[in-house]
């Protein structure tokens, strides 16, 4: 009887263990797709930042994740509504590297979140002011399984905690029916916009004990509709 | 005993599946939302801002004592302008239920501007646009330019005003608050499903 149980029990761990390692090397979860603005032929706003805690001008969550809230004495958010959410605020730098404005960003854990799928999902909303042009809300669910799978898990499996190579890809998952985020426009330029964007990251470095150490983050926003007249209006004034 | 084996390893794999597919990975912790009807007015909702306690940042060209303590912010022509706050926001009961942001920007090319975006992890963002003016000496109104998940469909105004503590006993309550009252109403849809017709 005892030996029994002792293979059960050894058969339910081996069993666990195979669906964690189909789950984690399922063929059919979240592929790095093609950004579909790559083929847009309307005008593309490209804001980047760095996506390195200890480069933004604020960065708080909870106090206790691996990435620490800068500066040091920030207040974090440790209310039990918003534990799980991060604020980041960055300047943002247009495509010639120059600073263009501010964005703050708010990242709350998804509860839409499905391993089985492949899914690590973050909600998550951009507000961004550029003073010479005008300001942007946007709204996207982000997937972060790719970025776990390929950059976190290995730095935790690596000898050093760490993880040193070359990744790109595009987090926005939706809610855009083509895994796009959708952008709204606030004042200047950009009042009345209705349009689509897609995030993006690059990293190059990460650390078990900080985060990311060399990551940079990319907004591509396709800059379509009443906008063209607006700016066209203040053209003419 | 191979029988067992096979038995209990059958068992792990469909049990962990079962698992991850039925135990919430995420379960953001929701307060109650205090929703009153206004008559013809919609769905009334009152947030705020206790300060200095829920400020999280302030940041404005060269001032003298940043919030929090080491912020830099950013100098240069750009954001000459720009002046950017985060708060945490409380609901009627004095509970933390999200962050906000608001920035005022002074602009010659397109006026100045004050915007809003309200985070609720457990419901959604409002962005919310406002003229610097306020229409009564008191409260500034602004709309609502946008809004997701719960707040998808919903448009309408919010009041900011500031209000002052006016309790000099405690020593311990804030300066005052910030009000932000949002008068939302939701779009119907034309069709009516067919299980209620």
């Amino acid at each position: 009887m005892i030996r029994h149980l002792i293979a059960l029990v050894i058969g339910v761990i081996l069993g666990a263990v195979a669906a964690v390692a189909l789950l984690y090397y399922n063929p059919l979860a979240a592929r790095n797709r093609l950004s579909p603005l790559s083929v847009s032929d309307q005008e593309i706003i490209s804001l980047a930042y760095s996506a390195v805690a200890q480069d933004a001008i604020v960065y708080t969550n909870d106090g206790e994740s691996r990435v620490h809230p800068r500066p040091i004495k920030v207040q974090q958010l440790w209310e039990a509504p918003v534990r799980r959410t991060d604020v980041l605020v960055t300047v943002l730098s247009d495509s010639r590297n120059n600073p263009a404005g501010i964005g703050i960003k708010f990242m709350s854990d998804s509860e839409r979140t499905r391993l089985i799928n492949g899914e690590v999902l973050v909600d998550s909303a951009w507000h961004i002011v550029l003073p010479e042009r005008g300001s942007l809300f946007m709204f996207q669910t982000e997937n972060y399984w790719n970025f776990l799978r390929q950059i976190v898990v290995p730095a935790y499996w690596s000898s050093g905690d760490s993880w040193k190579g070359s990744w790109y890809g595009n987090t926005t998952v939706g809610p855009g029916a083509l895994g796009t985020a959708r952008v709204w426009g606030g004042f200047g330029e950009f009042a009345g916009l209705d349009s689509e964007a897609v995030e993006s990251i690059s990293a190059r470095a990460y650390s078990v004990a900080e985060g990311p150490v060399a990551m940079e983050g990319r907004l591509t926003i396709e800059v379509v509709g009443r906008v063209e007249s607006q700016a066209a209006e203040l053209a003419t004034e | 005993m191979f029988k067992t084996l096979i038995f209990g390893f059958l068992l792990g794999i469909v049990g962990t599946i079962a698992a991850v597919y039925y135990l919430p990975v995420v379960d953001q912790y929701r307060e109650s939302s205090i929703i009153t009807v206004a008559p013809n007015g919609g769905n009334t909702e009152a947030f705020h801002m206790n300060i200095p306690m829920d400020r999280i940042m302030t940041g404005a060209p060269d001032q003298a004592e940043p919030v929090p303590l080491g912020l830099e912010w950013p100098d240069g022509e750009t954001f000459s302008g720009l002046s950017a706050e985060l708060f945490k926001i409380r609901n009627a009961d004095d509970v933390v239920i999200g962050v906000a942001s608001r920035v005022a920007s002074e602009s010659e090319k397109f006026g100045d501007s004050i915007e809003w975006v309200v985070h609720l992890p457990a419901r959604g963002t409002l962005h919310i646009s406002m003229p610097p003016e306020s229409v009564d000496g008191i409260r500034r109104v602004g709309t609502v330019r946008a809004g997701t998940r719960e707040f998808g469909p919903m448009h309408g105004w919010v009041s900011e005003r500031w209000v002052a503590n006016t309790d000099d006993d405690d020593e311990d309550a804030p300066d005052g608050r910030i009000e932000l009252v949002t008068s939302l109403v939701g779009e119907f849809a034309d069709e009516v499903p067919e299980e209620t017709s």
